[in-house]
């Protein structure tokens, strides 16, 4: 039992542990409410706790939620209970001594002291002052269209993000209206919903009270995006990560991965409402960031054991690469033409493709070119929003 | 009671759980919260419920969801014929209208679906809601509060409070993402195939009149199967109808009768591309493996 670890002696005892053990695991990025510590210690009651092993199955089930978090849940484990032996620090932090007044909006604090801010007395401080906001709102504006034509390599600082994520919201809604011909019944709508009508009016003695009417329902299109963050696309990586994230944000069935050697579901991560934090989660999951490229075999896996899950009819795959791959051409093809009899649309976005004199001759990106119902440009964001018009029509 | 007491009266009822599965169970019972089990289609998740039922001597109540489940198909719904030929009745009897109001709202003119019938037995039931990311989004809402209070509200009644609170096991394919809020009030436990061992066991538990060097066999050839590139990967009812079809064809060596092998491969194989793609060769090459 050395690997177990050892705490600190001061340390309050095991319900401060399982606390610490709850926080330990959001640092990893599982949703666990409060409510959640203390379940955590009734399931351990309810099992044998000083057997680590069946403690861990105890704890598995509560904390988890969906399979990643399972497969996840054993590491995590080991790495807070069974650190070799190493001490852990104490798992309540001290209560936070300094009390500062949240009702004083002052730049000077309660003592008296300068709080340094970098206005004087004469003139305010620069950023979000009164006097200075004026000239540069101007500034902002020619700097969106600037913006909107760079290349992509440009844009790297989170406010041109935002500008992407943006678009992407845009875009995401553009391709998700999608109504049908039939009608269903609904509440309001118009026209009468004849045979609901008069099913309902059975209850009221014949007498039709509720008029129950019927509209076209929405038939949400799902996105699924894939995103290629190899070596080669590193340039364009991090645009595309943010077009991926606005498409996730925007709504909540759209579904996102990363490839570069290997597939990883990202939709998880994306989904913190914080964007740094998204990003911060996202590093941590995409080890091996402009590596290779395994295109065809991430694809395959992807059209092998996700896209069972939540790939339909009704969904569009994104796929952001440039197409060169470092497998067999055949195994993209495969893969592609797998996925296609989901009855999924394809669309394939390419960085490259606004070049001039570009053609799709890296065979790959050849070998994919039969199975994809777009293949389009987007190395600008222009691009991207451009993309609107046409993904409507699709 | 320990989580292998309980895995064991499984296994006596014919169920082998994993030990994830088996302590996930445990701590649904003792705990008394829901328990979401998600995991491909045909590795026993529906079962699972059915055994618990059998092995708590109580009743089994389903719940299949569907895109459209309501409340009146899943909670409870008036019985409008029988109000109205009371309604007539009634009125040839020359009742009242205050008295028939108070009798066709009644509770003998409700008809109960599956959620209301769950929390209304005396002893607590097993209430098995299936494939749950069928339902729509907002049918999980509805769940999420009888989940949590255990009560439903009939307007013309009032609320109906649990006598017991059933055992509720969830299900899911995992065809869609299921909500937040409904994964929080649950317990997770994610079903996989089983492995070599667990698998030999289920087949010998279920099938207790096979030969032990055919029920190897069988469990060899669908783990190597299981390995090959398919579109619909066999789960363990495949492999239980699979082990059912050769002893039906009296096939004691799965190697020595290649023809029956791939006649029986109907059992394991749902799409016309993996029939294509396992050959007779192919088989009797995996059959081999497992020999």
């Amino acid at each position: 039992m050395s690997r177990v670890s050892k705490f600190a002696a001061r340390d309050p005892g095991p319900s401060a542990r399982i606390v610490g053990f709850a926080a330990h695991l959001r640092d990893n990025g599982l949703r666990l409410g409060v409510a959640e510590a203390d379940q955590m210690m009734t399931a351990l009651n309810a099992v044998n706790a000083s057997n680590a092993d069946d403690a861990a199955l105890a704890l598995k089930t509560i904390c988890t939620g969906c399979k990643e978090d399972f497969d996840r849940f054993d590491a995590l484990f080991d790495s807070y209970w069974r650190d070799a032996g190493r001490v852990k620090h104490k798992s309540i932090p001290k209560p936070q001594t300094k009390s500062n007044d949240e009702s004083i909006h002052s730049s000077r604090d309660g003592q008296g002291e300068d709080m340094g801010s970098s206005g004087s007395a004469s003139a305010p401080e620069g950023g979000d002052g009164e006097c200075e906001s004026d000239g540069e709102g101007r500034l902002m504006a020619t700097q969106v269209k600037n913006l909107m034509q760079t290349d992509l390599r440009e844009l790297v600082r989170p406010e041109d993000i935002a500008e992407a994520e943006k678009v992407a919201r845009r875009l995401g809604a553009a391709m998700r209206n999608r109504r049908s011909r039939r009608r269903i019944a609904a509440r309001r709508g118009q026209g009468l919903h004849f045979r609901k009508t008069i099913r309902r009016s059975l209850g009221t003695g014949g007498e039709p009270l509720a008029l129950i009417r019927k509209k076209r329902p929405d038939r949400p299109q799902k996105i699924v995006s894939l995103c290629d963050v190899s070596g080669s696309m590193t340039l364009y990586a991090q645009v595309y990560l943010a077009f991926v994230a606005g498409l996730i944000r925007a709504d909540d069935t759209s579904d996102a991965y990363l490839f570069h050697t290997r597939l990883v579901r990202i939709t998880e991560a994306l989904r913190e409402k914080d964007a740094l934090r998204a990003i911060g989660r996202l590093s941590l999951l995409a080890d091996g960031f402009g590596g290779g490229s395994d295109i065809g075999p991430s694809l395959q896996k992807f059209a092998d054991s996700y896209a069972r899950r939540f790939v339909d009819g009704r969904t569009t795959v994104l796929i952001l690469s440039d197409g060169y791959d470092t497998a067999p051409a055949e195994v993209l093809s495969n893969a592609l033409a797998k996925l296609r009899k989901r009855g999924c649309k394809i669309i394939w976005l390419n960085p490259m493709k606004s070049w001039r004199d570009y053609a799709p001759i890296a065979a790959g990106m050849a070998a994919a070119m039969p199975h994809l119902d777009r293949f389009v440009a987007a190395a600008t964001l222009q691009d991207i929003a451009a993309l609107e018009q046409e993904l409507k029509t699709l | 009671m320990t989580w292998t007491t309980l895995q064991n009266s499984l296994r006596d009822h014919g169920y082998v759980a994993s030990d994830d599965l088996a302590v996930a169970l445990h701590l649904a019972l003792t705990l008394g919260r829901p328990l979401l089990l998600e995991g491909a289609a045909g590795v026993g998740k529906t079962e699972i419920a059915r055994t618990l039922a059998a092995e708590k001597n109580t009743k089994l109540i389903r719940l299949q969801c569907y895109e459209g489940l309501d409340a009146a198909q899943s909670i409870y719904e008036w019985n409008y014929q029988r109000q109205l030929l009371t309604i007539r009745t009634a009125a040839e009897d020359g009742e009242t209208g205050k008295a028939v109001e108070e009798r066709i709202f009644s509770r003998d003119f409700l008809l109960e679906r599956p959620l209301l019938a769950a929390i209304t037995q005396d002893t607590p039931p097993v209430l098995l809601i299936d494939e749950i990311d069928r339902a729509d989004e907002e049918f999980e809402a509805y769940l999420l509060e009888i989940l949590s209070d255990f009560q439903v509200s009939v307007p013309e009644l009032g609320t109906i409070t649990a006598q017991t609170r059933p055992i509720v096991i969830l299900t899911s394919n995992g065809t869609r993402d299921l909500s937040d809020a409904l994964r929080r009030r649950c317990l997770f436990s994610y079903v996989d195939y089983p492995d070599r061992e667990t698998e030999l066991a289920i087949l010998q538990a279920r099938c207790p009149q096979a030969e032990l060097s055919l029920m190897q066999q069988v469990v060899n050839f669908v783990q190597n199967l299981r390995r090959e590139d398919l579109e619909k990967t066999p789960g363990i009812a495949e492999s239980l109808d699979f082990a059912a079809a050769l002893m039906g064809l009296g096939v004691a060596d799965l190697t020595r009768d290649p023809q029956a092998l791939h006649a029986t491969l109907s059992t394991l194989l749902k799409t016309q591309t993996d029939r294509a793609a396992i050959t007779p060769e192919v088989a009797v090459r995996l059959a081999g493996k497992a020999a």
